[in-house]
């Protein structure tokens, strides 16, 4: 009896979650309302079978309990009420496939007009290539791929020249435009899969994928990693900022082609020198970092570093939140940096200084250090060299107290918080897998005799 | 995957059919005398055939896969033909006699003919291994003239389906050394007829594996 | 004329005297009951210790960035290992290797399994290749964290957990295990075909029988796919060939590979990983079919469409398995055909479900432990089943793929669904395998608690997918789409994980302490008709029959004939003696 009454308590309960539960399908922001008219019609019959099924066993378990001298009923079989059950059956599977086919069928027929946009995947972040003026793709190929050319365009290919290259997990695009987005893999396997528009689809290296959708509602969509890429696969998230026209527009002439990110952007050291005078003040002469004014030492960083972080601080993205006290010092004075070609110019010339390792201020138990430092190996290299291709800078040789602090910035989420700060949420994620200072210190320890 | 689908496709349709065969007429609540007569046997062979035919079922899988794989991966564009040994002919002549010749002693186990069991299982092993040492120089050949496993896909497959069917037969021979040593020790047909008929046939699935893989291989 | 069997007649079996030393009577035994029991009990083991991960990882899930043993290397570690163990290493081997070789021989009404030593030897080779799993542990790098599905270029690149010996010894394992399989599997064929007693139709056969025969079928047919991809994945690994390898870019640098397909792994990978889905889940089917009917004191409803239901989908199962890869890439016009045969198998499994919840229709039903698992699979099975018919319709598979409505989904069919069967089942014949009752107020704490337990975990899961929440994250942090009332689900999900993960121990204690203090169950208790419960010892002796084999008169399912003087007629008695059921009428 209980047996019973439970399996009804749990049919209901199961409607009123159903019904009553905050948690549903995220709102449609594309034109894919009719997967979700799929799905509804699935659920009405896939409901009703559920219910009928239960609760007719419900009440056989309760009709038919064993009493004092009961017997069953000899029952082999009944073929007219099989036969009408396989053919109740299949009328519902058909109606709930019928449907199926045909939205699908829209879903593998790309409309003429749409915007076509590439979307690549790498461990662990997205990167983006629109057609430029010619409205055509140039050719790609992984040898190509250097730190200089890092889409692997091939430099023979006239119709690769005006490409638009987003070296930036976020991508823009217009609102009620259908758009195809072109799915390219680096390395492994990933997904690009955006909750509001349904629609999703495998990147798969070697070969191109894609899917389509028309976004509707103005706004920016996270866009999630969904094919298990590695250790990191989690941090792998981007954006798709769905704009007015005008908006994208703007945003679109503002992106570099292929042809201008080869133009040699080489700084000039010695014009450097001259706009490096303020950084002396706090970070040395040589770029070695003075702990008393917590200027961590930054002589053999590596550029490219150097250069986003510069970046990021100008655009905001850095040294904005109120408890981020020393990146608060460092906000005004990375904006005295007035253009790319001055923080070009002060690059080359922190390029030309010395490389001595910073001195150790923290001591720890190396050997937990090590143990937790296999995490960090897979983006920071195994000598803590740091690996631009995954965006994770240098640490070994590199400021010991300043790195501390940066890990305690990114725990309490005073750094990488910033929607658009991507590779800085990322390390958010695995920093908070430090749970407590002692942990902190004890990386640190180890990535010190690195 | 169509070659494995077709394959697999006829083994579960050979199953389901004789299945159905056996089950579709019958109301099986009511008693039969017929059915209260059947012996508990479905097939009227050994039950070591059966499991023969069994494996020869797996094992059709496993190569049906393979070839699978082959020709999808095929496809690709960085696909270099490799130009395949001559010694490979003659070595499919050695497993063609090999199989002629188990036939052979088969045949003589069938009808009692213990003079011919010796010689047959003799030679019958001796070709097969002669087989696999010319698939064994053939290896070394190939790598003498600069194709390794790892310089294409062509080359991987063709080491890779070798050393499977390879391994096949070494299965095979393990059986053939037992049915041998008995013979050599004095054991009558009678003890070794079975082990005979059913190396016959597992020489013979494994000739026609042979043949198929050596003419994809050729062919492509 | 005296009867002879023809298993007597064929001296292959030889006669079977006690062995005598326990290492020949337990260690090596070529008994199948022996075998059985080794099967089972090393499958639960190691099934424990896949429980033991996932409340790890649920612990993670539950309260994101607590506690120090788990960090993304581990967990992914702890995800991947759980999810291979329970599907190949407890559920594979327990359905077939425990439960097939338990049954088949007692129920078919032969003395053992046809190939004793093979059979002896499938079971240490499947120790070994358990033993090879675990060592994955210890090598440096760790075992392998690339998701249960090896998907290479991911699987054996940089960026992954145990990428040097952990997945090498990961796919060693499972080619060690194929063979294993393959061993065991040449036998529970053969058996069934060969070695059934005089009288033993296959239509008589019960439907624990039918349904681990045909899942050795399916085992036979797809572990070769296993098999080829990982030889092919270890050359890829090892060798530098590129089979699955295309030319890509690994930690920063260009590789070597190039032109290998990633896609032909998952093609050859879902060719086995389909079919093993029924592998698991016919012999559920058929085991809860015999629970039902026992504890229902009636026949099972439909036998005849129950057997060509389990054929229908056994054959089915080989053309679906695509069904997996809507979203991988693969030429998009699959997606047509693949959604089409996946709901035509919904057909003959709906069937199934109907006519277990009709076989309680008109019975007599005894609310026993077995009993209340197998209606517990009945709901739960319904619900895993009726989730797959979102995710086999390739449309609605573009917003839930890769979320937590799949996890949801695959757990509630082929997680809880056969584990619940396989309690109901260690209950039901505990009995037999022991001489001992288990303790019946346990034994309903064990089905609460789990039962309940379960769908509390797995519910509210699959409308975290809906919401978007991919799976195999190890942490989500702030999204838009994510309320945060969903992390307190998790949480939530995280305590039930953890309740039936303790719950699980009042079982073992169960069937341990039960062993010695047990009450003395005889020989049939259940009043059940089939052969296993005829033997003449209990627990049955080698050989199981003492000196005659059994004749077999009847089907299975003899309960509640109408003239009967009892509510069960064993198989063994002759027409004459007990009418069947067409002198009463009821042949249609």
């Amino acid at each position: 009896m209980p047996m019973a009454i439970v399996l009804i308590l749990l049919v209901v309960g199961t409607l009123l979650f159903h019904f009553l539960s905050p948690w549903t399908f995220t709102p449609l922001a594309s034109t894919w309302v009719q997967i979700d008219e799929t799905i509804n019609i699935t659920f009405w019959v896939t409901g009703f079978v559920f219910v009928a099924v239960n609760l007719f066993m419900a009440y056989a378990v309760i009709k038919y309990r064993a009493k004092k001298g009961s017997r069953a009923t000899y029952d082999p079989e009944n073929k007219k009420l099989e036969t009408w059950l396989t053919v109740l059956t299949t009328v519902g599977v058909a109606a709930m496939l019928t449907p199926g086919l045909f939205v699908w069928g829209d879903f593998v027929t790309v409309p003429e007009d749409a915007h076509e946009i590439e979307a690549i995947g790498q461990q662990w972040h997205w990167t983006y290539r629109l057609p430029g003026d010619d409205g055509q793709f140039g050719n790609v190929d992984p040898k190509h791929i250097t730190h200089e050319n890092p889409f692997g365009m091939d430099p023979a290919d006239p119709l690769g020249r005006d490409d638009v290259l987003v070296y930036n997990p976020e991508v823009h695009i217009p609102v009620n435009v259908p758009v195809k987005v072109n799915l390219r893999s680096k390395d492994v396997l990933h997904d690009f899969a955006v909750a509001q528009f349904r629609v999703k689809m495998d990147l798969v290296p070697g070969m191109e994928t894609f899917l389509w959708f028309e976004p509707t509602i103005v706004g920016s969509y996270e866009v999630l990693c969904e094919e298990l890429c590695g250790i990191a696969h989690h941090t792998m998230r981007g954006a798709v900022v769905v704009d007015e026209q005008a908006d994208f527009d703007a945003w679109l002439d503002a992106q570099p082609t292929f042809a201008e990110t080869q133009q040699s952007s080489a700084g000039n050291a010695a014009l450097g020198a001259a706009q490096y005078a303020v950084c002396a003040a706090c970070h040395g002469q040589q770029g070695e970092g003075l702990q008393a004014l917590n200027a961590p030492k930054i002589a053999g960083q590596e550029p490219w570093y150097l250069r986003r972080q510069l970046e990021n601080y100008k655009a905001g993205l850095r040294g904005a939140h109120d408890d981020d006290i020393y990146g608060k010092q460092m906000a005004p004075m990375a904006a005295t940096l007035v253009d790319a070609a001055a923080i070009d110019n002060v690059i080359a010339h922190i390029q030309t200084f010395p490389d001595n390792p910073a001195p150790t201020t923290i001591d720890g138990d190396v050997g937990n250090g090590q143990r937790i430092y296999n995490v960090c190996a897979y983006c920071h290299g195994k000598d803590a060299e740091g690996i631009q291709a995954i965006n994770a800078p240098r640490m070994a040789g590199m400021t010991d107290w300043y790195l501390a602090n940066q890990l305690r910035n990114f725990n309490a989420g005073i750094r990488g918080e910033h929607p658009q700060d991507f590779y800085g949420k990322q390390m958010g994620f695995m920093g908070r897998t430090l749970h407590d200072e002692k942990a902190v210190t004890d990386v640190i320890a180890y990535i010190n005799t690195l | 995957m169509y070659i494995t689908l077709i394959l697999l496709g006829v083994i579960m349709a050979t199953i389901i059919w004789w299945l159905l065969r056996q089950t579709l007429s019958t109301q099986p609540w009511v008693s039969a005398a017929a059915d209260d007569a059947v012996s508990g046997t479905s097939l009227d062979v050994n039950r070591k055939a059966v499991g023969l035919m069994t494996f020869l079922a797996v094992a059709t899988s496993v190569f049906g896969l393979f070839i699978s794989a082959y020709t999808i991966r095929m496809e690709e564009p960085d696909w270099r033909p490799l130009s395949e040994p001559t010694l490979l002919w003659a070595n499919t002549i050695m497993l063609v006699l090999a199989s002629i010749v188990y036939h052979w002693t088969r045949n003589a186990a069938v009808k009692g003919i213990e003079e011919r069991i010796k010689p047959g299982l003799t030679v019958a092993g001796a070709l097969t291994i002669l087989f696999l040492l010319g698939q064994i120089v053939a290896w070394q050949q190939l790598s003498a003239a600069g194709f390794y496993v790892a310089n294409n896909p062509a080359n991987g497959f063709f080491y890779l389906l070798t050393a499977v069917h390879g391994l096949h037969m070494l299965g095979g021979l393990w059986v053939w050394a037992r049915s041998t040593m008995k013979v050599w020790t004095g054991a009558g047909s009678d003890s070794v007829r079975l082990s005979i008929e059913l190396c016959t046939v597992y020489w013979h699935f494994l000739l026609l594996v042979w043949i198929v893989l050596f003419g994809m291989l050729l062919s492509t | 004329m005296a009867y002879v069997s023809i298993a007597d007649r064929d001296h292959e079996i030889e006669h079977h005297d006690d062995p005598q030393t326990f290492v020949a009577k337990y260690v090596w035994s070529q008994d199948h009951k022996v075998i059985a029991i080794q099967y089972g009990g090393l499958a639960i083991l190691i099934g424990l210790f896949g429980m033991v991960l996932s409340s790890m990882f649920r612990l993670q899930l539950g309260f994101p960035d607590t506690f120090d043993f788990i960090n993304p290397e581990n967990y992914y570690q702890f995800v991947t290992l759980h999810g291979m163990i329970m599907v190949v290493y407890l559920l594979t081997a327990l359905f077939l290797g425990g439960f097939g070789n338990y049954l088949i021989p007692l129920q078919v009404g032969s003395r053992d399994m046809v190939f004793p030593f093979m059979n002896m030897l499938s079971v240490w080779v499947y120790a070994l290749s358990v033993v090879i799993l675990m060592a994955s542990f210890f090598v440096p790098g760790g075992a392998t964290g690339a998701g249960w599905t090896l998907y290479p270029p991911q699987a054996i690149s940089p960026g992954t957990p145990g990428v040097d010996l952990g997945i090498v010894l990961m796919l060693v394992s499972l080619a060690v295990f194929i063979v294993a399989f393959t061993m065991g599997g040449l036998n529970y064929v053969t058996t069934v075909l060969q070695a059934r007693c005089r009288g033993m139709t296959l239509m008589r056969m019960p439907l624990s029988v039918w349904g681990i025969f045909m899942a050795t079928i399916l085992g036979l047919l797809a572990f070769p796919a296993l098999l080829v991809s990982a030889i092919m994945m270890l050359l890829d690994k090892l060798i530098g060939t590129s089979f699955f390898m295309p030319a890509m870019m690994a930690a920063g640098e260009v590789t070597e590979y190039g032109g290998g397909s990633p896609v032909l792994f998952q093609h050859l990978f879902w060719f086995f990983g389909h079919p093993e889905v029924y592998i698991v889940a016919l012999p559920a089917f058929g085991i809860v079919s015999d629970l039902l009917s026992v504890h229902a004191r009636k026949n099972i409803f439909g036998y005849r469409m129950m057997v060509w239901a389990i054929l229908a989908i056994g054959g089915l199962s080989f053309i679906v398995w695509a069904h997996h890869m809507y979203v991988s890439g693969m030429n998009p016009y699959f997606g047509f055909f693949f959604a089409t045969t996946t709901l035509i198998i919904a057909v003959p499994t709906a069937l199934k479900v109907y006519n277990w919840v009709l076989t309680l229709w008109q019975g007599n039903i005894h609310l026993r432990v077995p009993m209340l698992f197998a209606i517990g699979f009945i709901f739960t099975f319904t619900h895993g089943g009726l989730t797959g018919l979102f995710l086999g319709n390739v449309t609605i598979d573009l917003p839930l793929s890769d979320t937590y409505f799949v996890v949801a989904h695959f757990h509630m069919v082929m997680g809880v669904s056969p584990v619940l069967v396989v309690f109901g089942a260690i209950y039901h014949w505990y009995p037999k395998m022991t001489g001992r009752m288990y303790n019946e107020t346990l034994g309903k704490w064990h089905f609460w608690l789990t039962f309940l337990g379960t769908y509390s975990l797995y519910l509210p899961m699959h409308y975290i997918g809906f919401l978007g929440v991919p799976r195999r994250y190890f942490a989500m942090g702030n999204t838009d789409f994510m309320p945060d009332s969903a992390i307190t689900l998790n949480t939530s999900m995280t305590i039930s994980a953890l309740i039936i993960a303790a719950t699980q121990l009042i079982f073992l204690y169960n069937i341990i302490v039960s062993l010695k203090k047990g009450e003395k169950a005889g020989g049939n208790p259940w009043k059940a008709t089939s052969l296993e419960w005829l033997t003449p010892d209990t627990p049955p002796k080698h050989g199981n029959w003492g000196h005659d084999l059994p004749v077999v008169h009847r089907w299975a399912y003899d309960y509640a004939v109408p003239g009967a003087p009892d509510d069960y007629t064993p198989q063994t008695v002759p027409a004459d003696e007990v009418p069947v059921g067409r002198d009463h009428g009821v042949d249609h």
